[in-house]
């Protein structure tokens, strides 16, 4: 009974999650937002204590429910261990507690995320892990369906559905994604939670907890015909069948014991002893099974902490990467091709009709990334963002993407290739689960200075095709920009932009309307510090 | 509360009025209630967006539509001057259908030829004898496809008019080159018609046909009887059309002793100026009668707007002759005038040709009450504030990238059907906006829209309507700005 409650809750909870990371159109969010904001690590960064309090107090009164119903991870773990179990039944067996990686991990990550390194922390994050997997490996699978809708939609003239644009937002976090899925998904296929046990720092947390529950499962030895058959079933390798006790530190609370025991001698009740393992006693117990065990694992944590290495070597390649670029800025963005469009022939051949061209446009090299408005900077971002990719995916103007900068690696930054941050939308600091992107209303948006626009003068169309223009003083939402003329004698020459600083929110309208191609002769250029003007 | 719904109903009314200029371009499904006959107007001005948009247009009533339509029964007028006996209905060239169904830069462009050749050989099975088209017709592939579909008749069967269209050059050379090119692509070895294209300023004039001699050129091949007809299409000003008339026009000393006028003239256009040129087309026809020059008429469905117009000229229409479809009406008011040499029609669809045949085989002049209720369906028009785009076409490709005849065809539509969502009071306004919004990326990709457009005004001077299209295309910009922000009042 207990179990099967467990399944529907996770089952709910699991659906309900991953849809967070799929529908872009923040509908979802409006009624289930609060799904992420319950999660461990969010709460915890956005120092939110209800959440962390009732989450502390839940895993003292019934144990682990957190890892078994509110962890998408998790829950995805299970899904995978279900799957395996179903060719290799009770393929399980006790395992002693690896104190030492557990808790290593978890001192690693403590220090990490207090040196300001939250970017690698992140990686080792269930929460976000789930939502970096769903939100690059399933997310375009869920659009390719929406835009299939919308093209039906769109034949029997409804508007229900609509098309969305399909990219390819990161290299990197694509890897980064494909990488845990395997991780997690070959440790979960082959030994159950030995990730939640070992590596992940909240499971290695709420364990602390865990093992001072009030409810807890416990072997009633009077039942018990010592069978073995609860271990061989319990995929946190936490039942010692040989001392009729169980590791409540590690138990995810999932109750497959209770039904698996065909005694009945497993029950979930108040009381029990506290746990009292003596860790070496087993070992010598168990020693011949498990020394293979062991080893096979010790060899996938030396891969996954060698992949945490790499990550780190990486990212900070990208971000010298960056401040070398920014030296040249001005050299490259002089040396790009100013018109935009590829026209058919013009003069004599001009007839009637036709399409130009229009050439993709990239991205300027920026010195300083965007960063959204809300999230006060690179510091605070840096310190607060567990790089779920939430806001990525409900950014409905293409503006945002995971970063590839190394103080930012994989947090939101923003580009305006796609789109620009339109100034009714706050959607990105309304589902941010952690404090990151901190909730804005659409006034203080539009006053958050996140950038500054810098005209180019080499590669503005009013200079190299002798044309009127002044797209971007006519779409800056802050009246920022002015038309002055080109030639200071002559007050009727073309108008080229005048921008103040003092009213630039860096919004990247003007770079995303500018008509120059591939790169706009007007962009913006990030701050490090967000403030209002 | 009775005021705004009163206004509600009125906008609504003058939407669907309004519609009909969109409809010509667009793909909707309603169109094909009224009248086969959408024709997508003249050419000259029409629009014949035929690459985006199969249409149905509204029909005839069953009972029209199962009477044979009679092969001996076309109205023909005489050139008072050769001769010339000539179908009142021309078959404008600038709407064919095409093969490709999708609208991109990059793919390929191609006449659906086998189709041109069955429209033209009904037509002229029908009696239509005169064919109306533009080197830059079609991106330029008009007079291959006709000249194609026609080089199956005798040379004396039918009658080609075609224009030097050096709008975008005034050189000498490129202009015999593109006239001699026409032989070529048309395959004749004389015009029966040839025309100065969409004249309208007298520096332009100046420029394309007099300083370079090019109208020299035209009047001395006029003598050696490769061009039997000289004439011009106008769009533009009064005191212009007025000098090309006037006898202090000469080329050496001579008059060009012009052998017709093309000129733009409808039921609507007749006494409203507005908006296209400073001058009603009743001023221009009525001076062309009174020299005795004949006319040739462009857009007598102003774009494909007067085949479907709003419900309550629809109902005026249909209550003096329900099975006549609404083209129909415009064409019989137009083909009434007695100086009228020809109607040109771009006729996209089989089902445009036949309705269109039906009015013209023989053709019915509007009876003095006939033209009372035109009077009557014009005032419902003059509500219409849509743009006055008529999907000609002259204006693309924009090199910004801009797809302008769609972007206004977006609006025009919206406003015809309803889908307008000008006042956030409104019940309808949440279900508009969505309807808006979601249609205009549907319609019209993103890097396309009115927001890219930086009012360069490079196109607003190919513009046969004069439209002031970087001033509209702010305008619905703003519109859209203020429907994504959910910004007070929306309406233009």
């Amino acid at each position: 009974m207990l179990r099967k409650l467990r399944i529907l809750m996770a089952c709910v909870s699991f659906l309900l999650v991953t849809l967070l990371f799929l529908d872009f159109t923040g509908t979802i969010h409006l009624w289930f937002g609060w799904l992420a904001k319950i999660q461990f690590l969010p709460a915890l960064l956005a120092v939110n204590v209800g959440v962390m309090v009732g989450l502390i107090l839940l895993t003292l009164l019934f144990g682990r429910i957190y890892c078994s119903v509110i962890c998408p991870l998790g829950i995805l773990q299970d899904i995978f261990s279900w799957f395996a179990g179903k060719s290799k039944r009770f393929r399980f067996q006790f395992k002693p507690e690896k104190t030492v990686l557990r808790y290593g991990f978890l001192v690693v990550f403590v220090v990490l995320l207090l040196v300001g390194c939250g970017q690698i922390a992140a990686f080792l994050a269930p929460y976000s892990a789930f939502g970096r997997i769903v939100s690059t490996l399933l997310s375009p699978i869920y659009l390719l369906g929406n835009n299939a809708l919308a093209y039906l939609a769109e034949r029997a003239e409804s508007y229900a559905f609509y098309r969305v644009d399909i990219w390819f937002k990161s290299v990197t976090m694509f890897l980064t994604a494909t990488f845990t899925l395997l991780l997690v998904g070959i440790l979960a296929w082959r030994s159950g939670r030995v990730y939640c046990n070992t590596v992940c720092p909240v499971g290695t947390i709420l364990g602390f907890f865990s093992r001072f529950s009030l409810w807890k499962p416990t072997i009633n030895t009077e039942k018990c015909n010592g069978c073995g058959l609860c271990a061989r079933n319990c995929k946190s390798s936490c039942i010692n069948p040989a001392t009729h006790r169980i590791d409540t530190s590690r138990c995810v609370a999932c109750f497959d014991c209770l039904e698996t025991c065909r005694q009945h001698a497993i029950e979930w009740k108040i009381g029990g002893k506290p746990r009292t393992e003596n860790i070496t006693e087993n070992i010598t117990e168990n020693v011949e099974t498990t020394v293979e065990t062991v080893a096979r694992r010790g060899f996938l944590m030396a891969v996954t902490l060698t992949a945490l290495q790499a990550g780190r070597a990486s990212a900070q390649n990208s971000g010298q990467k960056t401040e070398n670029n920014s030296g040249n800025n001005a050299g490259n963005l002089s040396e790009q091709k100013s018109s935009g469009t590829k026209m058919p022939a013009h003069s004599t051949s001009k007839t009637d009709g036709g399409l130009a061209e229009i050439i993709d446009k990239v991205s300027p090299r920026r010195v300083t990334p965007i960063t959204p408005p809300g999230s006060e900077g690179i510091r605070h971002l840096a310190r607060h963002c567990t790089a779920c990719q939430l806001c990525v995916t409900v950014c409905p103007n293409q503006v945002l993407r995971p970063s590839k900068n190394g103080k930012i690696f994989q947090m939101p930054e923003m580009s305006y290739e796609r789109g620009y941050c339109r100034p009714e939308c706050v959607r990105c600091s309304q589902v941010c689960p952690t404090g990151a992107i901190q909730l804005l209303d659409v006034a203080t948006k539009s006053a958050t200075h996140i950038g500054q626009a810098v005209w180019v003068r080499e590669s503005c169309v009013v200079m190299t095709d002798h044309v009127n223009c002044g797209n971007c003083e006519r779409h800056c939402p802050t009246k920022a920009i002015q038309m002055i003329p080109s030639d200071p004698k002559n007050p009727d020459s073309l108008k080229i932009p005048a921008i103040d600083p003092a009213r630039c929110i860096g919004c990247g309208a003007c770079e995303n309307l500018c008509p120059v191609r591939p790169v706009s002769a007007i962009y913006v250029e990030g701050v490090e510090r967000h403030h209002l003007e | 509360m009775n005021k705004p719904d009163k206004k509600n109903i009125h906008r609504r009314g003058f939407l669907k009025s309004a519609g009909g200029r969109t409809v010509a371009v667009s793909a909707t499904v309603s169109a094909t209630l009224s009248g086969a006959a959408l024709t997508f107007p003249l050419t000259g001005c029409g629009s014949g967006n035929s690459e985006s948009s199969s249409e149905f247009t509204p029909g005839p009533g069953p009972e029209r539509l199962q009477t044979p339509i009679p092969t001996d029964q076309m109205t023909y007028r005489t050139h008072p001057r050769s001769g010339d006996r000539v179908s009142l209905l021309g078959y404008g060239c600038m709407r064919f259908p095409t093969k490709t169904k999708v609208k991109s830069a990059t793919a390929p462009y191609e006449i659906d030829q086998e189709v041109v050749n069955e429209l033209v050989d009904y037509a002229i099975a029908h009696g239509v004898n005169f064919f109306d088209t533009s080197p830059r017709y079609l991106r330029g592939h008009s007079e291959r496809a006709i000249g194609q579909a026609l080089s199956r008749y005798p040379r004396d069967k039918f009658f080609i008019s075609t224009k030097l269209s050096n709008q975008a050059f005034y050189g000498y050379d490129e202009a015999v080159q593109m006239y001699q090119n026409s032989f070529r692509d048309l395959q004749v070895d004389y015009f029966d018609y040839y025309l100065a294209h969409a004249v309208g300023t007298f520096d332009a004039f100046q420029k394309r046909y007099v300083q370079n001699g090019v109208l020299k050129f035209m009047m001395n091949e006029r003598k050696a009887g490769r061009i039997r007809h000289l004439g011009w299409s106008f769009h533009g000003q009064k005191e212009f059309f007025d000098y090309m008339l006037s006898p202090e026009l000469k080329i050496d000393g001579e008059s060009p002793n012009w052998d017709f006028v093309l000129i733009q003239a409808n039921y609507f256009d007749w006494n409203t100026a507005t908006g296209r040129t400073n001058v009603n087309a009743s001023y221009l026809y009525d001076k062309l009668e009174k020299l005795g020059i004949p006319v040739m008429i462009m857009e007598p469905l102003l774009g494909g707007q007067l085949a479907k117009p709003n419900f309550k000229a629809l109902a005026l229409m249909k209550q003096a002759e329900p099975e006549a479809s609404c083209a129909s009406w415009a064409f019989r008011f137009i083909g009434s005038f007695p100086n009228v040499l020809t109607v040109l029609s771009g006729m996209t669809y089989m089902e445009h040709l036949q309705d269109n045949l039906r009015t013209f085989c023989p053709m019915k002049p509007l009876s003095d009450a006939e033209h009372e209720v035109l009077r009557q369906v014009t005032d419902t028009m003059s509500e219409f504030q849509g743009i006055n785009c008529t999907q000609c076409q002259y204006c693309m490709p924009c090199p910004y990238g801009i797809d302008i005849p769609e972007v206004f065809a977006h609006y025009n539509r919206c406003l015809n059907e309803g889908n307008f969502p000008s006042d956030p009071a409104s019940e309808n306004y949440k279900r508009a906006r969505r309807a808006f919004l979601i249609g205009y990326d549907r319609r019209v990709p993103k890097l396309r829209q009115a927001n890219h457009c930086i009012s360069c005004s490079l196109c607003e001077k190919e513009c046969p309507q004069f439209i002031k299209i970087g001033n509209e295309m702010k305008k619905i910009d703003n519109f859209v700005e203020n429907l994504k922000q959910e910004r007070g009042k929306a309406g233009l």
